[in-house]
């Protein structure tokens, strides 16, 4: 069991998503950045898709009730295993009774702790997700709150030994981000002004911002006719612009339909830069082409599968180790 | 005009019309079940909604052009799909008015009829599923009686507790879970649109495609079935 001393701003429990109902109506949510998901759950020997605590700019404080092989990925949140400082992208042996605490948020926003054998609530249609507007998931659907005690499941593989990623082994996290998208579903709703506004400008982050969209502040997208189309489905990454001119982003918590127009749809990849972006970053859009973002999706693949290849061969070199002695 | 829109590099909208209409919705349905049935595993999920389908794909399982082309050939053989009746109609019970609807005396005002009226205009269709969104499980229908449309509320409520059965525009729709909302309140349903719990082989209780009609019932018919519902004693009632 984990126990919450301190819950932090708002802590849940996510998962890789809970994909499969959208047509009733049921938003994927999960991660918010997935890579870091992946990179913690790797890190603290399981699945890249396991379950962990998001925790957002503030950490809180958590005590292990019994030892553990945890992990900490995303943003830096100034994180000490009983006042000892921790890299951003790290594992550590966490002693029975020792406390782990974050402080100050130095880069990013939302940072995944995971523990081996994964956070241990029960799956809800096929994932531990937490979506809380619905109260669907996680601890009781809801975020975690001092008291809380969290379960831990039963570890698969061997545990590797602990393991920090370098500051040049890190992908980017935090501050302004170039984003890239693929323009449409609904580009032709914008004035030919609209699209060049939207791609030309250094977009401002807005204090309206959560797990299910960034509103952007800038000067108004020009559209041709309206906002509104008929409500039709929609995917994190959509960007909407809404009667005012502003987009908003869509990110993983966001209804499976809405009904303003859709000027692009930020590449899979590059949305989690957008999910470590905090009030005042400035974000700008770049087009590109549908072999671009396929190319970016391969690279995080092949950089993951590069992390699970070393912490796997830390695992066997450690087991080798102790059958030796 | 059917149009192939892309969503992200994982994503392709199929737009078969941009207005509510039963025969649009009705082939948007009909391609879902074609695409789920003949394209197989590149494909990772569709989502229908009034006259779009949304088709989830993986990018590196299937190049998108490709997957254009096979969906374009599949959006033309449905292309001749007609509203037919819904496959089912699914009996919601409502209890209508007092605290359980607050909004109903205001939409027979609006309307210039008795709240019986309203309660008879709105009970009267057979309402159809066009697709589920905004929370788990709500179901956007269409059949709405024009002479009930009336504006959402000036300011939405806070809270609009799970089952209230509401009205908005030509729309009518039932709130599953707790959730702030805009729309009017005519009555209350007992029945659980969704339910979350862990291992639920049932979470919802409408599919898209779904018909739906409501049938008024006293407060004491209501409690009864909100207890069968708690008590998981409760088995949907639908025509065929």
């Amino acid at each position: 069991m984990i126990a919450v001393v301190k819950p932090g701003l708002l802590c849940t429990v996510q998962d890789a998503g809970r994909p499969g109902f959208r047509a009733f109506g049921m938003p994927v949510a999960g991660a918010m950045d997935r890579l870091a998901l992946a990179a913690a759950n790797l890190l603290a020997g399981n699945e890249p898709g396991a379950a962990a605590v998001e925790l957002t700019l503030a950490g809180g404080a958590w005590r292990f009730e019994a030892p553990a092989l945890a992990a900490v990925a995303g943003a830096d949140l100034s994180a000490t295993l009983d006042g000892s400082p921790l890299p951003a992208w790290s594992s550590f042996l966490a002693p029975a009774g020792s406390t782990l605490a974050f402080g100050a948020a130095r880069a990013g926003v939302r940072a995944y702790l995971a523990v081996r054998g994964g956070v241990a609530v029960p799956p809800v249609l096929g994932s531990r997700s937490t979506y809380t507007r619905a109260a669907v998931g996680g601890l009781e659907g809801r975020a975690l709150r001092a008291g809380d005690r969290l379960p831990v499941g039963r570890p698969a593989a061997r545990p590797p030994p602990p393991l920090a990623l370098g500051p040049g082994e890190t992908p980017p996290c935090g501050g302004g981000a170039r984003l890239r998208v693929l323009l449409g579903p609904q580009e032709d709703r914008f004035t030919e002004e609209g699209i060049a506004t939207f791609l030309g400008t250094a977009w401002k982050v807005t204090p309206q911002n959560d797990r299910m969209g960034y509103r952007l502040d800038g000067p108004p997208v020009r559209l041709r006719g309206g906002a509104d189309v008929l409500t039709d489905p929609i995917l994190p990454g959509a960007v909407q612009v809404t009667g005012s001119g502003l987009p908003i982003a869509m990110m993983v918590d966001c209804h499976t339909a809405g009904g303003y127009a859709k000027i692009a749809t930020i590449a899979g990849p590059d949305l989690r830069l957008l999910a470590q972006a905090r009030a005042g970053d400035e974000v700008r859009f770049a087009a590109c082409r549908q072999a671009e973002a396929v190319a970016a999706l391969r690279a995080e693949r092949a950089w993951l599968d590069g992390l699970a290849r070393r912490v796997a061969r830390a695992a066997g070199g450690r087991a080798g180790l102790r059958r030796a002695r | 005009m059917i149009r192939l829109l892309p969503q992200g590099e994982g994503g392709i909208t199929v737009e078969l019309g941009t207005a509510v209409d039963p025969a649009v919705n009705a082939r948007v349905h009909a391609l879902a079940g074609a695409v789920t049935r003949r394209l197989g595993a590149p494909v990772l999920e569709v989502v229908p909604s009034y006259a779009s389908l949304l088709v989830i794909f993986d990018p590196l399982a299937i190049p998108r052009a490709r997957l254009v082309r096979r969906l374009a050939a599949l959006a033309r053989e449905v292309a001749g799909t007609a509203a037919g009746p819904p496959r089912r109609v699914v009996r919601v019970p409502v209890c209508y008015g007092g605290e359980l609807g607050p909004d109903l005396e205001e939409v027979a005002r609006r309307a210039g009829v008795p709240p019986a009226e309203v309660v008879a205009l709105h009970a009267a269709p057979v309402y159809r599923v066009y697709l589920l969104g905004f929370t788990p499980g709500f179901p956007y229908l269409g059949g709405l009686d024009p002479r009930l449309a009336c504006p959402r509320l000036d300011s939405p409520r806070l809270r609009t507790p799970a089952g209230s059965v509401a009205i908005a525009g030509p729309q009518a729709g039932i709130y599953p879970v707790e959730s702030p909302g805009g729309w009017r309140v005519l009555g209350r349903t007992p029945l659980r649109l969704f339910d979350p719990a862990p291992g639920a082989s049932r979470p919802f209780l409408l599919a898209a495609g779904d018909g739906l009609r409501f049938v008024p019932v006293e407060r004491e018919a209501f409690d009864e079935t909100a207890r069968a519902v708690a008590a998981g004693a409760w088995r949907p009632e639908v025509e065929r």
